[in-house]
């Protein structure tokens, strides 16, 4: 069942990298939340019955709930449907996104885990998840679509930990969700500026800091 | 009683496969509130069709005669490998799964052929259209192929869909949903069925399949929608084969039954699909199975680790 | 009680959300700064225990860190006052296009300022790297509002590299703490992420995942702290945020994002991989120090320079530790501090004199700014390494140890970097100060009175560096050399 989880995670992440719609970007970014927050309740660990459906509850409400209805909320004001132009096209991204993969499987192979762990795929999964969100953040140009991107990043991460350290003081797993949250929530503010100051929060149009502008080549 | 079993499979098969193209039609008809066409209908049509005679245009050489047939026999060929549930295919040797793709393959190139030699611009294009398709269909048909060799370890057909397929499951169940789902998108590319093309048009700039076959009449298409079903019955077989529970009593009226029942699963949904989906817009197609590619590439990786 | 250092900032940071009287906040922010240097400065030089509680301890690093940016804090919000006064009042032109613009409420300014004082503390008093990442995240969040102050375009384009590039770093960083994790449970202590408890656990950390962790932590904190070539948010960042935030942004934060490293790094000595982290410290010092050389040389943009020159300064205390030099790294770290801190400082004067961010604008300063233009040529001299400066003292226990580590090449790049820069520098410097020759005066450009007050904190923070570079108290001594023994290094 893990493995199945594992599997829907690595699906969601070509699926992310497919469409170029703002709001299926968001709702994979749900999904792939829930899943996550899921993950717990597959793995045998020791911790006690209403600490685990806890977790599992913060988790769900951050990832799956509150964040996707932020980004969506943030759509709506700065009105923005689709990602108008990606530097990597769509089938291209989705080879890297299975290359990614592949490289995370090699990685994962070299780096082998001094413990055993519920299922074999968990290191290489979350490191591909990460992968993803970077490339997503590397070849979207849309502000929205970056933090969407470092949503992802922040979801591959969260999966490594919670997945291989279920008994590991949960400080750390909760202080995570909460400086995500607070992250997404300033980035989000930071666009709503963007919207209102340029007018649209494509951020390759965000040029007017550069050291060298094509007007000012002087030598002295 | 090793090889009647097998042989009466394949009659089956023969017999039974325009029934599918009526199930699909029937189920569409539904969705659609009309009452729809019979399930025989098909049986009819060819019957119609081989009492008709066919007109040859000038323009047409030998290759338009040789399509229909060559592609029939192709088709015809590749149902000897397909196994069914606990039996065996009849026929069947170590990397038998290349020679099934290409007879595949072989079944389209004669049809295009056929439809490059009529000369006339319309059957050109979709010619053209059906080629660009099969370049990443068969890819990711061979990929899938690939994927479930490495999980059952033989490179027979036989060997990975027979009595070895519940061995496939004890692997890793994910990996095989993937692969199923993955076939089926092949089904539908290889068919023509909607998303790739739709076979209810009558505009022939959007016709793929059914402009390669505008200029047959008589007996040539009377072959050309009969191998159209019997392709349908193989690539269906194909995920029902991995899906087919092989701890069955090998009790062959109960065997027949079930395989049968699950291909006819496959045009009722195949009917659903086709009622809800829309055809993609042309530049999509690339990307979907380039998708479906991705999705076998994950399946194999997953597998390998 | 040295959990003090962090609550009272923070708490009063978030009171400065809330007055209303901009006196009576600037005046908490003044009062909490003094509070803050006052202690800290005790806390380093006259109570030489550590102290432990809960994750939170105050060894040697941590004192001397705590010293440094809570003294920069103490001179910038100075400055800031002044320079909060000063904006209130006058219409506000955008340098570059003449835009008008808006400024933040500067409650919001003040609040964030504290709080950021108190994530800077909260990261030294860390013994857990969870609560050390915590903290540098924070640090990100709350740096951003400060760093979109003035409200035009450049600024928020500027906050937004700075939010994504910054928040990429640290998500990879927390790989590296994670990695950390797996390393240590191999040891038998289950998953540990607390400082004293993995130095305790020895040499038995699992040495791959400890040598990768390592690597995400250098890529994410080095994010945060400058080095290339994950710079690329330094420059903007610096050059449209007010200078107070620049000072405090180049004299702190890259500091504590070091201190981050440092502690990893630690734990790596304890495991036998010094080599292995000093190999990496000493690819990513040079190629700092390269690429700052790279875009000093013909920048037209003098904020931008002193970003660059901070990338150059955080490339040598990389080096300084890779040639085993951590003495000088930390020598290193107070002088850069205080000299960045008071140039930032001085540019601000500038650039409320001569409205213009362009070095090409600023001619003459020496007859129309004289104390301004005394106090950035020193400082440009300072940053560049010039005696009796403190910087020149420990660039040059750089050097001594790069040439013992006998490898003749890394002196010799480490000098001729800095030797371009210097050239590079102090041809701005010259320019700005006395003018080119063949050019018009400028004063008939430019008028209107200047006063001296806003350039008090950065003639305190020359000055203490100048004092560093004549004469180490014992006291300060002793800190630096316990601070330089926890990171294995002598002189």
């Amino acid at each position: 069942m893990l493995d199945g989880i594992l599997m829907l995670l690595v699906l969601l992440n070509l699926f992310s990298l497919g469409s170029t719609r703002i709001s299926a970007s968001i709702r994979v970014v749900a999904y792939q939340g829930a899943a996550i927050g899921l993950v717990p309740l597959f793995l045998r660990g020791k911790i006690p019955g209403t600490m685990l459906l806890g977790i599992v509850f913060v988790t769900l409400l951050v990832k799956a709930v509150l964040l996707p209805g932020f980004l969506r909320y943030a759509q709506k004001r700065v009105n923005v449907r689709r990602e108008e132009k990606t530097f990597v096209g769509v089938s291209t991204s989705i080879l890297c996104g299975v290359a990614a993969l592949g490289v995370a499987f090699f990685i994962s192979s070299r780096l082998p885990l001094p413990f055993a762990t519920a299922s074999p795929f968990i290191v290489p999964v979350a490191l591909s998840v990460s992968l993803t969100g970077s490339f997503i953040i590397i070849s979207r140009a849309q502000a929205l679509s970056q933090v969407i991107g470092y949503l992802i990043l922040e979801n591959g991460i969260y999966l490594f930990g919670i997945a291989l350290f279920l008994e590991q003081p949960l400080l750390v797993e909760l202080g995570m969700l909460l400086d995500v949250f607070v992250g997404v929530f300033v980035m989000g503010i930071t666009i709503f500026h963007i919207n209102r100051e340029f007018e649209h929060t494509d951020t390759s149009r965000l040029s007017g800091l550069a050291d060298w502008l094509p007007e000012e080549r002087s030598l002295e | 009683m090793n090889i009647v079993y097998p042989l009466l499979n394949v009659l089956i098969a023969l017999l039974a496969a325009p029934l599918m193209a009526g199930i699909i039609n029937r189920v569409k008809a539904f969705f659609a509130g009309r009452k729809g066409p019979s399930l025989l209908q098909l049986y009819f049509d060819i019957g119609k069709l081989l009492r008709k005679g066919a007109v040859y245009s000038r323009t047409t050489g030998v290759f338009f005669r040789l399509g229909p047939p060559v592609g029939l026999a192709a088709v015809f060929m590749a149902l000897f490998f397909i196994p069914w549930g606990a039996y065996p295919a009849v026929l069947f040797f170590p990397g038998d799964l290349v020679l099934f793709v290409y007879l595949l393959g072989t079944q389209r190139f004669f049809m295009i052929l056929a439809a490059l030699d009529t000369g006339s611009s319309f059957e050109g294009m979709g010619a053209g259209r059906d080629a660009q398709f099969s370049v990443l269909s068969e890819a990711v048909l061979f990929l899938c192929l690939a994927v479930m060799s490495a999980a059952s370890g033989s490179v027979s057909l036989n060997g990975m869909l027979c009595s070895a397929g519940g061995k496939i499951w004890q692997v890793s169940p994910p990996v095989l949903i993937v692969v199923v789902f993955v076939l089926y998108i092949i089904l539908l590319v290889e068919n023509y069925r909607v998303p790739f093309d739709d076979p209810n048009t009558h505009l022939e700039l959007t016709m793929i399949h059914e402009v390669m076959a505008l200029d047959h009449g008589g007996a040539d298409l009377a072959m050309i929608n009969y191998a159209s079903a019997l392709k349908f019955w193989i690539l269906a077989a194909l995920p029902a084969g991995l899906l087919f529970p092989y701890a069955l009593n090998p009790d062959f009226p109960g065997n027949a039954l079930l395989f049968f029942g699950i291909i006819a699963a496959t045009a009722v949904l195949t009917g659903i699909v086709e009622s809800g989906m829309a055809r993609l817009r042309l530049l999509k197609v690339p990307q979907l199975l380039t998708a479906a590619a991705a999705l076998s590439l994950v399946a194999l990786i997953f597998l390998a680790k | 009680m040295i959990l003090l250092l962090f609550v009272i900032p923070f708490i009063s940071g978030l009171l400065a959300f809330f007055l209303r009287n901009d006196l009576l906040r600037r005046r908490l922010l003044l009062s909490v700064a003094c509070g803050h240097s006052a202690f800290s400065l005790y806390l380093c030089l006259f109570r030489g225990v550590d102290q432990q509680w809960l994750g939170f301890g105050m060894d040697a690093l941590s004192r001397y860190f705590t010293a440094i940016f809570s003294l920069l804090f103490l001179c910038a919000s100075f400055y800031a006052v002044i320079y909060l006064r000063e904006e209130k009042s006058k219409p506000r032109e955008e340098s570059e296009e003449g835009l008008l613009f808006d400024n933040a409420p500067e409650a919001a300014f003040t609040g964030c300022l504290l709080i950021f004082l108190a994530s800077m503390s909260l990261l030294a008093l860390s013994r857990h790297f969870g609560l050390i990442w915590i903290a540098m995240e924070t640090t990100t969040l709350v740096s951003a509002p400060l760093i979109y102050f003035h409200r035009h375009p450049r600024s928020l384009e500027a906050t937004w590299k700075y939010l994504l590039i910054c928040s990429v770093g640290i998500a990879l960083a927390l790989f590296g703490n994670l990695f950390l994790a797996v390393s240590a449970s191999a040891s038998g202590s289950g998953a540990e992420l607390s400082l004293d408890r993995l130095l305790k656990a020895g040499v038995s950390l699992d040495p791959l995942w400890l040598k990768a962790g390592f690597i995400f932590i250098l890529v994410g904190y080095g994010t945060k702290m400058g080095l290339a070539p994950m710079h690329t948010w330094l420059p903007d960042a610096h050059s449209e945020a007010p200078s107070v935030v620049s000072a405090l942004l180049s004299g702190a934060l890259l500091n504590c994002a070091f201190l981050a490293i440092l502690r990893f790094y630690q734990l790596c000595l304890a495991n036998g991989l010094g080599g292995f982290c000093r190999e990496l410290f000493l690819i990513f010092g040079l190629l700092s120090m390269a690429v700052a050389c790279l875009f000093i040389i013909g920048q037209s943009d003098y904020k931008r320079l002193l970003a660059y020159s901070s990338v150059e300064h955080m490339g040598i205390l990389c080096f300084a530790v890779a040639t085993g030099s951590a003495y000088g790294a930390m020598l290193h770290a107070a002088n850069h501090s205080f000299v960045k801190g008071a140039l930032f400082i001085c540019a601000g004067n500038v650039l409320a004199y001569f409205k213009s961010k362009k070095i090409a604008d600023v001619r003459e300063m020496a007859h129309l700014l004289p104390w301004a233009g005394v106090l950035w040529f020193a400082g440009i001299l300072a940053i560049c390494g010039a005696p009796p400066f403190g910087t020149f003292l420990s660039e040059w226990i750089i050097l001594k140890s790069a040439a013992a580590s006998g490898n003749i090449l890394l002196p010799a790049a480490y000098l001729f970097l800095l030797s371009v820069i210097f050239i590079a520098m102090t041809g701005i410097g010259m320019r700005m100060v006395f003018g080119v020759p063949g050019t018009p005066s400028a004063a008939q450009e430019y008028g209107g009175k200047t006063h001296f007050l806003p350039l008090l904190p950065a003639l305190i923070l020359l000055s203490i560096s100048l004092l560093l570079g004549i004469y180490l108290p014992e006291s300060l001594g002793r800190v630096v050399s316990e601070a330089a023994a926890l990171l294995g290094g002598n002189t």
